[in-house]
């Protein structure tokens, strides 16, 4: 009897509830920490990222109108399913970030917490950041943070689940949707999660997952009209462009752009905040007269 | 709406056949029932309290002065209907009001004459009697004033009483009980019974103001509606108050019914008066409205015969600033007459 | 009878005294600039009112360098309950000298005094009055236990509301313990300079507030400088991209509040008497200078004609004039510059084949005047739906659903406010919710309070002033960007 051959993965890109190939048709060689072959990725293109943007912006108003309620359910229900996939992520981890077993489990483990974690922010941020504001007059005054829109995040690059997760659940959790440049190097748990996304509630187009080269990419991103925010985590590391690069590129929109905190990376093991949350949100004050 | 140039009807030269027909314009059907009236009124548009006392704010900020405030201090005398309605008036306390009407400045010919003296039913007589060949009008609060809590049968006795007493003006009453069930239709034909016997005096008829009593309506949604349906019953003039209820003639209020009448005009040619009465006190608040009728309804109701102060201490006032106008210097309550 | 015309009533001017020229406001004296000065004229006149000191870099940098020193030496570690103490001063302070102010801002900008009077002026003494209470109160704001300033607050400010805009600035940055360098701007900085004397009678400590009069240069140098923490400005979205070009790849945070193009929605149920209200309000407060005016007006089809017609007979009371005339309604235009591009854009318009009405007003010889104008049969293509034109210029659009409402009020890259008339509640908040704009007034427009937050979505900038929210942008804790 010979060893049964694996059936190994083709990883493809996340779009819009789909996994296409790139439209490039290149592909990219993923290695382990130690240097063995993975996986060939998908390399994502401009104009994959163009698609990208277009199914975030689709998605979005939609996802931003189902209830809160309704969002925290859908979070949870993704920490639920990750939870049943975690061995496979644990072996991802392992693979790609070179992590002891001990050590990639305690990272999944955060990875699905957090999800727990922000899931309960979901009914809650309108709460804690929203308020009722007394003004001067017979006026009703309420402000409430409403999502910013579609965010372009250019993933950790060393944290490819935990540090991922950290930076998407915040963004989504509100209504944004997302176009998620995943760790150059390690980019094969961001596609698994698309995988589980894709089983889970989340409406196809809330994430989208770019793998590929962040210098060619993240650009994209940053310049794209359509585009209203960026989170830069994992351009503090990144090969070929620097975050103030792509800053500047925003400017031109006047996109929100979370900087990456430090120049290296934290080990997102801590790495959850309202803050998190409020950076991709807006503060909408309604007002209305008060009479008979 | 713009106030249109064409010619402009004075309310009360309609006969009740035009009143009708005017009313079976607007609300769309000559069947004036519960319903058509209810259904138009309803389709008036609403009025934002806040937004609306925010605009009479505005207005009363404007600063007259100089020849503009002489100007309107001789405008709101002319505009005044100087009136007594207490329990122990009698006929002197009201030959002594029309004197002062008739002279209201001893030793000042330029001083004008206000509009009208108001006085209750039984008085009517005496102020006619007293106020001949001065051009005053006298107006007779009639129709069981200030509640109308009486059967049509005795405001409309209480109405030829007065129109017979040789009233110029009659100031009625609406049924606010009526008004606030919904019964619009018992409203709008109290208000036609009375016009009728204003009419009825066919030489000179008495022209009719209908008292809204707006601090019983409440809300300007209420006001709105109630002028409508006044007007649309043939209202010559609307009138806020009765001023036996608070609050009376507030400027909010008074920008809504301004409203009402220049909306009114412009979809019927009608040109219909308005008079705040009670709580108007000082001239700062008279000038106040002055500026409200001039930038709400137009210059056309800068005129006694469509606009008027329904008021008993306002007219001293206007006298002491009219005389700080003329001398420079402040005057005080011995230089005045009181009635 | 006669019309009633109402005579000249003109506030007078002998309260202020204006000097015929001012230096920069550095370290709590005033001091020379290095740069030059430039003329700051009356817009209604073109009169010139004084020379003011233009800073240069080494200028901006003793500015910067003593609100350092404040900052770290005094403000810093001082009590938020004693900070308190002085921004309650400086709110009282503004209130007794409040008619000073109005006639010098009035005078300085070519606003109609009634509303320097009415709203600048009180508004910008209610918003020191606000963030005083905060500074001992940080705390409780939802950033945390014992939030810290970002350090020293470089403020560029515009020429539409100079005193109000100072004010939103200033109170929030000191009430949380920065120390801030401010630049007013070039046509109007005599407010700013009487807000320096004051900041003396407070007796507020050296370097705390520093203002650094000049032009976009110094503008540039107070945004550039190595030391300064975080950067707030208000303007236009041109500059507002340059700005957060320039510190891109910095540690420096931003404040970013820029221009609108802010759509009016009016309803066939609205009520329409207030809904003309807050048009003209929306449009022709501030002689339409405003980042957050109602611009375009979005009217339900079958309800077109009506509102134009009650818009135009409201539009033709409206008084055009001396802005210190107390019943002025409409003032002057506050520069050449400016002038310029409203007429621009209004021939744009012309030439694109919208329907132009102007209120028939006489405009006085001198100074630089524009007056209340319409634009009817606007479509979405052209200019005057599109560009922000900052002045007395209305476009008129119409819709037939809720959602084509929303699709053209959200049609825009700007977001910065939005209004709603219709009678119907449940459509207020239904509309609400979809339109992107930080400030929606329903029923109502051009509203503004101290405990309110104003600011923008997409290129209407972001961070908010006002309100709880306005206190993050000025903390470490509240930064997001």
């Amino acid at each position: 009897m010979s060893e049964r051959v694996d059936v190994r993965k083709t990883y493809k890109l996340y779009v819009g509830g789909a996994f296409p190939r790139s439209e490039s048709g290149r592909t990219y060689e993923v290695t382990s920490s130690r240097g063995a072959f993975l996986a060939n990725a998908a390399l994502a293109s401009r104009k994959d990222a163009r698609d990208a943007v277009r199914a975030a912006r689709s998605a979005q108003p939609g996802w931003a109108s189902a209830t809160a309620y309704n969002r925290g359910q859908v979070l949870y229900r993704v920490a639920e399913l990750l939870e049943g996939r975690r061995a496979q992520f644990v072996a991802d981890v392992t693979a790609g970030e070179g992590l002891s077993a001990a050590r990639a489990e305690a990272a999944v483990s955060a990875a699905i917490d957090r999800w727990v974690w922000y899931a309960g922010w979901a009914d809650k941020v309108a709460q804690v950041a929203g308020n009722a504001n007394p003004v001067a007059g017979p006026y009703f005054n309420l402000s409430s943070p409403e999502p910013t829109g579609v965010v372009g995040i250019v993933a950790p690059q060393r944290s490819s689940l935990l540090g991922l997760v950290s930076v998407l659940a915040p963004v989504i959790v509100t209504g944004n949707t997302a176009v998620v440049i995943s760790s150059q190097q390690r980019p094969l748990p961001a596609i698994t999660l698309g995988e589980v996304l894709a089983t889970s509630d989340v409406p196809g187009g809330v994430v989208n997952v770019l793998t590929g080269k962040t210098a060619e990419v993240a650009p994209i991103l940053a310049s794209h009209m359509d585009v209203n925010a960026l989170d830069l985590a994992g351009a503090a590391e990144s090969d070929g462009v620097t975050w103030g690069e792509l800053e500047a590129l925003a400017a031109d929109t006047v996109k929100r752009v979370r900087r990456p905190e430090a120049d290296t990376e934290p080990t997102w093991r801590t790495d959850q905040s309202i803050g998190q949350i409020l950076a991709f949100t807006e503060t909408k004050t309604v007002w209305h007269p008060k009479g008979m | 709406m713009t106030a249109q140039t064409t010619s402009t009807v004075r309310p009360w030269v309609r006969d009740a056949a035009q009143v009708a027909t005017d009313a079976a314009g607007l609300v769309g059907s000559a069947q004036i029932s519960n319903t058509t009236l209810r259904r138009y009124l309803f389709g008036l548009p609403g009025v934002d309290e806040v937004g609306a006392k925010g605009r009479a704010a505005q207005l009363g900020t404007r600063s007259i002065k100089t020849t503009s405030k002489a100007w309107a201090l001789d405008t709101i005398i002319s505009m005044i209907d100087l009136t007594t309605l207490e329990g122990a008036d009698t006929a002197g306390k009201v030959r002594s009001l029309v004197a002062k009407a008739r002279t209201p400045e001893p030793g000042d010919a330029t001083c004008p004459r206000p509009a009208a003296v108001c006085v209750y039913n039984d008085m009517v007589a005496t102020a006619v009697e007293a106020a001949k060949g001065s051009g005053i009008h006298v107006a007779a609060v009639s129709t069981a004033f200030p509640s109308g809590r009486a059967s049509l049968a005795v405001r409309l006795a209480d109405t030829t009483d007065a129109v017979a007493a040789g009233a110029d003006e009659i100031d009625m009453v609406i049924d606010r009980g009526a008004f606030l069930q919904g019964d619009y239709l018992k409203v709008y034909e109290d208000i036609v019974a009375v016009r009728e016997v204003c009419q009825s005096r066919s030489a000179r008829p008495a022209h009719l103001k209908v008292i809204l009593e707006t601090g019983e309506l409440v809300t300007f949604d209420n006001v709105r509606r109630a002028s409508w349906l006044s007007m649309l019953a043939g209202a010559d003039f609307i009138k806020t108050s009765t001023g036996k209820v608070q609050p009376a003639a507030t400027l909010p209020v008074t920008v809504v019914m301004l409203e009402a009448v220049r909306d009114f005009l412009a979809a019927t040619g009608v040109q219909v008066g308005v008079k705040p009465a009670g709580g108007i006190r000082t001239s700062k608040d008279a000038i106040k409205f002055l500026v409200a009728v001039n930038e709400v309804a137009g210059v056309r109701w800068l005129d006694p015969d469509f606009f008027r102060f329904g008021a008993s201490t306002l007219l001293n006032d206007v006298l002491l600033q009219r005389q700080k106008l003329a001398s420079g210097v402040y005057s005080g309550p011995d230089y005045v007459t009181i009635d | 009878m006669s019309a009633f015309e109402y005579a000249p009533a003109p506030e007078s001017r002998a309260v202020v005294d204006i000097a015929s020229s001012y230096g920069l406001f550095i370290n709590g004296e005033f001091t020379e600039g290095s740069a030059g000065s430039l003329k700051t004229i009356n817009p209604a006149t073109e009169e010139a009112l004084a020379e003011v000191a233009v800073a240069d870099e080494s200028d901006v940098d003793r500015a910067v360098a003593a609100a350092r020193r404040a900052q770290e030496k005094v403000w810093g570690p001082m009590p938020g309950s004693e900070r308190a103490k002085y921004l309650y001063r400086i709110a009282r302070l503004l209130a007794e000298r409040s008619r000073e102010f109005a006639v010098l801002e009035t005078l300085d900008n070519g606003k109609p005094i009634r509303e320097s009077r009415d709203v600048d002026v009180p508004l910008a003494s209610a918003y020191f009055f606000y963030y005083a209470g905060w500074a001992d109160k940080l705390d409780h704001a939802g950033f945390g236990a014992n939030p810290q300033p970002h350090g020293v607050v470089g403020q560029v400010i515009p020429w539409n509301f100079p005193l109000l805009m100072l004010s939103w600035k200033i109170a929030p940055a000191l009430a949380t313990g920065n120390t801030v360098v401010l630049k007013p701007a070039e046509t109007t900085p005599l407010t700013a300079l009487l807000f320096a004397e004051l900041v003396q009678q407070a007796g507020l400590p050296a370097g705390v507030v520093n203002i650094v009069t000049g032009a976009g240069a110094t503008g540039a140098a107070v945004v550039g400088h190595r030391d300064v923490d975080k950067v707030a400005f208000t303007g236009s979205t041109a500059v507002g991209k340059g700005i957060a070009k320039q510190i891109a790849g910095t540690r420096k945070h931003a404040t970013l509040e820029l221009g609108g193009k802010a759509a009016n929605i009016v309803f066939a149920d609205a009520p329409i008497d207030q809904a003309v209200e807050g048009i003209v309000n929306g449009i022709f407060f501030n002689q339409g200078q405003v980042c957050c005016a109602g611009s375009r007006v979005l009217v339900e089809e079958s309800m077109h004609d009506e509102l134009i017609d009650r818009l135009k007979a409201r539009l033709g009371t409206l008084r055009l004039g001396d802005p210190m005339d107390k019943n002025t309604d409409i003032g002057a235009i506050n520069s050449a510059r400016q002038l310029q591009r409203i007429s621009d854009l209004s021939d744009a318009g012309e030439a694109e084949g919208a329907v132009r009405w102007s209120a028939d007003c006489a405009i006085p010889e001198n100074g630089f005047w524009f007056p209340p104008t319409v634009f009817t049969q606007v479509s979405a293509a052209h200019r005057i739906a599109r560009e922000e034109i900052f002045g007395p210029v209305l476009s008129v659009l119409t819709f037939r659903t809720p959602a084509e409402a929303i699709a053209k009020a959200n049609n825009t890259p700007y977001g910065l406010s939005a209004g709603v008339w219709t009678e119907k509640g449940s459509r207020i908040l239904w509309m609400a919710d979809r339109l992107r704009a930080g400030v929606v007034w329903a029923n109502t427009f051009n509203k503004f309070d101290p405990t309110s937050p104003f600011g923008g979505y997409k290129e209407s900038g972001y961070g908010r002033e006002g309100g709880r929210q306005g206190l993050g942008p000025y903390l470490v804790e509240g930064s997001t960007r």
